[in-house]
């Protein structure tokens, strides 16, 4: 009975979770349209900007916008797993999270069924976007669209779990605007979703340094190498540890009598 | 499930392609030399030197021996396409650049682009059998596989030059848009194509009206029109497809050969020049001069699968079966 009961607990989550995405059709949207706009607007100007250069999994010289496809995957999963850590701040204002606290089921384990919904939802909508990219002719192997789905869950999975611990340092939702902005924006323009490492090393050593070990690098390169059916030891390592770590945390974070709402005082949902 | 099937039938194809594989022999005009590549393998096996600016260069048609250009040493040099040793030379006058070798593979037509001829050699007796004058700057170089016509085209002239093969002689003259830099014949003969490398257009021609049926402007989404320079160009056997190489547009164009479309372009190395078919005609190779590699594309897909570096300026490109 009790396999039943955590199953039961975590259908639950992640049916809300995907029920709530699809029903709000303008989310299901707007999500794609922020990195159709980079593929289509941002990358157009920039179609010849990798120079000569071929870096793996490449074999040949490729127009940008097949560059930075997989770091628009990641921009999908970053943005994803920042929202639905949002939703966490929304339910504990609005109390819903008070009636997922009381389940008679570990916390760690609630906070995991709301990774894996928060995940299923960004795993939508990164096959979304690589079936619009597709028409627009950036196709990648067909095998690797089977590889990269196991690299977007682990991704999806780990900046999931780095939103949850952030939104368990967050009281009230205004505050989390902020965060989104020092943390989402860094992330990405600091890693390899727009340029590769080599290129970064032409400008700035320090930048090299900093994109090279930027958690979202090593994600990006994973979906990468997945999309065109090779596998990055490097980075799944990289990328499995951090989310280990930030999940980890994460729990601690939320733990009403250790985590950090004790420390501010809050409620603690 | 049936892109699986699909894909792992992909897979054992290519394994098939590799079991029967050819060598693609590059020249590479700066480090004076040619390299071996087994394509199959998407390897650089060797490079060989050969002699002073290796141009043009093809494999003679029983495929025992390769013709390579070298332009500073002012001549045309036999090697065994086995041992790359060299076995002879032709005397194909100053500066040879570019070659085309008869259907019947006896006789060779080298353009002499210093002198303004053409020099027509007896490739067994090793003998120059004639001197054609053509116009400015010849250098494209074609015959037609019925061996009626040989076709030069002056680069500084304008002209595609119509040569009869039986006397000689230029018959026909054709103005086209400025420096034509390569032309060659469909595989039935019926139709020449020929690049103009400042008009960025390609012509095509009716062999027996020797009219031009349609000029072809190519043109590339966010590519500056001059650097739209297309040199190379062939046809496919069957006629369904026309490949041009693009020069510093760094692209090959793809032309649907029926309705004179372009349907794509693709992207490979910088300043693409020269091409060439695998036998089987299921991908085509590009020498890529400034990026010092050659691309090999999927004509069964039409994709670039992979860039190869070979050397310095790599010009020119044959296969041997």
């Amino acid at each position: 009975m009790r396999v039943l009961h955590y199953w039961r607990a975590m259908m639950g989550i992640v049916g809300r979770e995907v029920l709530r995405f699809l029903h709000q059709r303008e989310r299901f949207i707007s999500a794609l349209v922020r990195p159709l706009v980079w593929l289509f607007v941002f990358a157009a100007g920039f179609r010849a900007a990798l120079g000569i250069a071929i870096s793996p999994p490449y074999e040949t010289y490729i127009l940008y916008e097949v560059y930075i496809t997989p770091g628009l995957l990641g921009m999908i999963l970053l943005f994803n797993g920042m929202q639905s850590s949002l939703s966490m701040v929304y339910d504990r204002e609005m109390g819903s999270m008070r009636m997922l606290m009381v389940c008679p089921l570990p916390r760690w384990f609630l906070l995991c069924s709301k990774l894996i919904a928060g995940t299923a939802v960004g795993v939508l909508q990164s096959y979304a976007f690589l079936g619009i990219a597709w028409l627009y002719d950036i196709q990648a192997p067909l095998m690797g669209y089977v590889w990269i789905l196991p690299a977007l869950v682990l991704v999806g999975m780990m900046l999931g779990a780095l939103g949850l611990l952030l939104s368990s340092f967050i009281k009230q939702l205004e505050n989390f605007a902020g965060v989104m902005n020092f943390v989402i924006f860094p992330l990405f323009f600091m890693s390899t979703a727009l340029y590769p490492l080599w290129k970064i090393k032409e400008s700035s050593q320090i930048l090299y340094t900093l994109a090279q070990y930027n958690p979202f690098s090593q994600a990006v390169e994973l979906i990468r190498f997945a999309l065109y059916e090779q596998f990055n030891q490097e980075a799944l390592i990289f990328t499995a540890s951090a989310f280990l770590l930030f999940m980890s945390a994460a729990i601690v974070g939320y733990n009403p009598s250790k985590g950090m709402m004790v420390k501010k005082g809050g409620s603690g949902g | 499930m049936q892109k699986i099937f699909l894909s792992s039938f992909c897979v054992a194809a290519l394994f098939m392609a590799a079991a029967n594989a050819e060598t693609v022999f590059v020249t590479l005009e700066k480090d004076n030399a040619i390299a071996i590549v087994d394509p199959a393998e998407g390897k650089l096996i060797k490079t060989v030197p050969v002699g002073q600016r290796p141009r043009g260069i093809a494999v003679s048609l029983d495929g025992k021996q390769i013709y390579v250009a070298t332009s500073d040493d002012d001549t045309i040099k036999v090697l065994d396409s086995e041992t790359l040793k060299e076995i002879g030379n032709l005397p194909s006058g100053e500066d040879p650049e570019t070659f085309a070798i008869s259907p019947d593979g006896k006789l060779m037509y080298v353009s002499n682009e210093d002198d303004n001829e053409v020099t027509v050699i007896d490739i067994a007796a090793k003998k120059a059998v004639q001197k054609i004058k053509v116009g400015v700057e010849p250098e494209g170089i074609a015959v037609s596989p019925d061996n009626k016509w040989v076709i030069s085209a002056s680069e500084t002239t304008n002209m595609l030059h119509w040569i009869d093969t039986k006397t000689g002689k230029i018959v026909e003259n054709t103005l086209v848009d400025p420096r034509p830099r390569a032309a060659n014949f469909t595989a039935d003969s019926q139709q020449l194509w020929a690049t103009s490398e400042m008009a960025g257009t390609v012509i095509v021609m009716d062999s027996a009206s020797k009219q031009i049926v349609q000029t072809i402007k190519l043109q590339v989404q966010a590519v500056n029109d001059e650097l739209i320079q297309p040199v190379g160009v062939v046809i496919d056997k069957d006629r369904h497809y026309a490949y041009v190489a693009m020069g510093p547009a760094n692209r090959v164009a793809v032309i649907n050969a029926q309705n004179y479309h372009v349907e794509k372009y693709l992207l490979v190395g910088q300043r693409v020049w020269n091409l060439a078919f695998s036998p089987d005609q299921k991908r085509l190779y590009t020498t890529n001069g400034v990026s010092n590699d050659i691309s090999i594309i999927d004509l069964t897909e039409h994709k670039v699968t992979k860039s190869l570096a070979v050397g310095r300026y790599p010009w020119g490109v044959a296969v041997k079966p």
